[in-house]
């Protein structure tokens, strides 16, 4: 996974809320069994609409999105983080993100950062009055500075560390092999099994 | 003091737990299907790993497959080679699949639990959010995405943080005709698709624990369209009377050893939950959703809402968006709204109680005139038993199309799809736009509500349905 420290860039407001993830990447893209190629399907749906806000030419190369409440909910898919990912965005502000979604967009090294809704209407604001205007998701000061707007954000320690080292989970957990392998050890023989050993 | 449900099954499998960090659980199940994995066992093959333990993992097909002419070759070469891609997988790395044709195929939420391998006590995941299907039987399931489903297959195991508890105690009886979809989307309706967020629900009370299994099934199911991480529902005798002789059930002594344990799995009584939720069944009645998201919902004889009623700008502004996706006005009464097609079918609701309630309002009536009806069961074993039974020619006699098991409708990754502008009453999770197909138009519903809404032609339930409805018998 690539490191996330700081990332400065145009921002581009989403005014949505309960922004799902089949909207931001349809089940038929989901037949893909790579991980990149998936920029054309973000947003889909709505990009048909030249009027779109990733379609006005103002926010074109926009690296953060700025978004409604409860984004990223439904369905678990993480080709909705691939998507924002290979279109560019490097950030995602939102008040509410749904749970599946925060937690595959952070083992992707897509921050996804929480504000207030009043933070975030700000945003949106300056973004719509400003689109040249640049915003800053600092994950070492976690800030999140903009003209006018300075505000700062949470993140579990542990989530931020393994953003700012890059660091890929599999390889940590595969360090507590022996515990792992201890708690197998004790597991009771009714548990079921998939196949017979 | 004590702990809840979900607490206690948390805590027998934390194995490795250190200050600062999240707990690394132990998975004892991991299912598997084409949509979410192939880029997972990338991962797995470009580091040199193999899956740790293949005897705790299974696979199937469900999302993309045909619902017709499943001897054929799969014509959209996207989605043959999807599924080639998981075939492929299984035989390289050792892992149990259920491929399209075979008996015990079916979506994956259907297969676990049929098999008797979801159960009690358990952690059970999935790259699927309604992996939480599984809380149903007191275990801890939720839905996990890629990059997890990698670290599952190579560590059998994931880091996590604790989720918060919510109790969602649902008092008194269903009233007659009221089923587990109606008490779902009420409980949605009621705290909205967020309310859950971070929060996995312990249902509970009187009108739960009267529920079959694959009643619970459906309302766990739903615990993602609340924002839920997971649901859970304590293990009681309905659920070991399920188990019991499943093929994947513990046998002999194992069995009693598995039922004490599993008895001990109940929130203690002084417990404390995060949060907690009261609903009073007694004033439940069918409910059907308006909008594109299932928080949209409300009983069927209500209007369909003024989005100017709302005083927060964010839901006014998502309820003006929904009336206008769907084609709605305010006012509208509910069941006025036409339907073009009606799906029976999902993870939600494609078990054989669900095609038994579909049938038994079906039987002896027609589908209207110019409704087209999908009947798609869930699983193969599904579909047997429903043969068996003669469901199916209950559903063909009536006019509608039976199919092959698969998630089919659902979510439209195959051919069964709205054309833009149509319009379905679905027993399925999900209404967003576009879900059933690009520009198409769903309202969720229960299976009674769907088999009476394909006769009628509009939104309705069975208690709407007058015996005129019914066709005269052949030779009389
Ligand atoms: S039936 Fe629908 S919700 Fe269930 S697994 Fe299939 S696509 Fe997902």
């Amino acid at each position: 996974m690539e490191a996330f420290t700081t990332h400065t860039g145009r921002a581009v407001p989403l005014r949505r809320s309960n922004v799902d993830t089949d909207q931001i990447i349809p089940a038929h893209w989901l037949k893909k069994v790579t991980r990149d190629g998936f920029e054309d399907g973000l947003f889909e749906a709505w990009r048909k609409d030249p009027q779109f806000v990733l379609n006005q030419e103002a926010h074109r190369g926009a690296t953060v999105l700025v978004a409604g409440p409860d984004f990223g909910t439904g369905s678990s898919r993480e080709h909705a983080v691939w998507a924002l990912q290979n279109y560019g965005f490097k950030a995602v502000i939102s008040s509410r993100f749904a749970d599946i979604f925060r937690g595959n967009s952070l083992k992707n090294g897509l921050l996804t950062v929480v504000l207030p809704q009043e933070t975030v209407e700000r945003l949106q604001q300056l973004a719509e009055e400003d689109p040249a205007a640049e915003v800053t998701v600092d994950l070492v000061a976690r800030k999140v500075l903009a003209p006018g707007v300075e505000a700062d954000f949470e993140l579990d320690e542990n989530a931020r560390w393994r953003l700012l080292e890059g660091l890929d989970d599999i390889s940590l957990t595969l360090r507590e092999e022996s515990a792992i392998t201890a708690y197998e050890a004790k597991r009771p023989a009714f548990k079921p099994r998939t196949v017979v050993a | 003091m004590g702990r809840t449900l979900a607490e206690k099954v948390w805590d027998d499998h934390v194995v490795r737990r250190a200050e600062g960090e999240p707990d690394l659980l132990f998975i004892d199940l991991h299912l598997l299907h084409e949509v979410t994995s192939p880029q997972a066992f990338d991962g797995l093959r470009k580091a040199g790993r193999q899956v740790r333990r293949t005897d705790l993992t299974i696979a199937t097909e469900d999302h993309n497959t045909p619902t017709l002419d499943i001897d054929k070759p799969i014509a959209d070469p996207v989605s043959r080679t999807q599924l080639e891609t998981l075939r492929k997988n299984c035989a390289e790395f050792g892992v149990r699949l259920h491929p399209l044709g075979d008996v015990e195929q079916g979506v994956v939420h259907v297969v676990g639990p049929q098999l008797g391998l979801t159960q009690p006590g358990t952690t059970v995941v999935c790259g699927d959010s309604h992996t939480s299907t599984h809380g149903a039987f007191g275990a801890l399931a939720f839905g996990i995405g890629t990059s997890q489903v990698e670290h599952v297959l190579a560590t059998q195991t994931l880091p996590l943080a604790p989720f918060k508890t919510m109790a969602i105690t649902v008092e008194g009886e269903l009233p007659d005709g009221v089923t587990a979809k109606d008490l779902i989307l009420a409980i949605i309706a009621k705290i909205g698709t967020g309310g859950g967020q971070g929060y996995v629900l312990e249902y509970r009370g009187p009108a739960i624990e009267k529920l079959s299994m694959e009643a619970r099934m459906t309302v766990c199911n739903m615990s993602i369209e609340a924002g839920a991480r997971a649901g859970m529902i304590a293990p009681d005798d309905t659920t070991f009377a399920y188990l019991r002789g499943r093929a994947h059930a513990p046998e002999g002594t194992d069995w009693d050893d598995a039922v004490a344990y599993w008895r001990t799995l109940r929130t203690d009584d002084d417990a404390a939950f995060d949060a907690e939720v009261v609903i009073d069944a007694a004033e439940l009645a069918p409910f059907v959703t308006w909008g594109t998201n299932p928080g949209q919902g409300a009983p069927l004889s209500a209007r369909v809402p003024d989005p100017a009623s709302y005083e927060d700008a964010s839901e006014r502004q998502a309820a003006e968006k929904a009336l206008e996706y769907m084609g709605l006005t305010a006012g509208q009464p509910l069941r006025e709204i036409g339907v073009d097609t009606v799906f029976v079918g999902s993870c939600t609701n494609g078990r054989i109680e669900d095609l038994r309630a579909a049938a038994s309002v079906l039987e002896g009536r027609s589908v209207a005139d110019g409704v087209r009806m999908l009947v798609v069961p869930g699983s193969v074993r599904v579909a047997l038993q429903a043969v068996e039974e003669g469901l199916d020619k209950v559903f063909t006699a009536a006019g509608a199309e039976w199919r092959h098991a698969g998630c089919s409708m659902c979510l439209g990754m195959n051919p069964d799809q709205l054309a833009p502008g149509e319009r379905s009453a679905s027993t399925s999770n999900r209404n967003f736009e576009g879900r059933q197909g690009k520009g198409g138009r769903t309202h969720l519903v229960s299976p009674q509500v769907a088999a009476a809404t394909a006769v009628l032609g509009h939104l309705a339930s069975p208690a709407d349905l007058s015996d005129a409805d019914v066709r005269t018998p052949a030779g009389v």
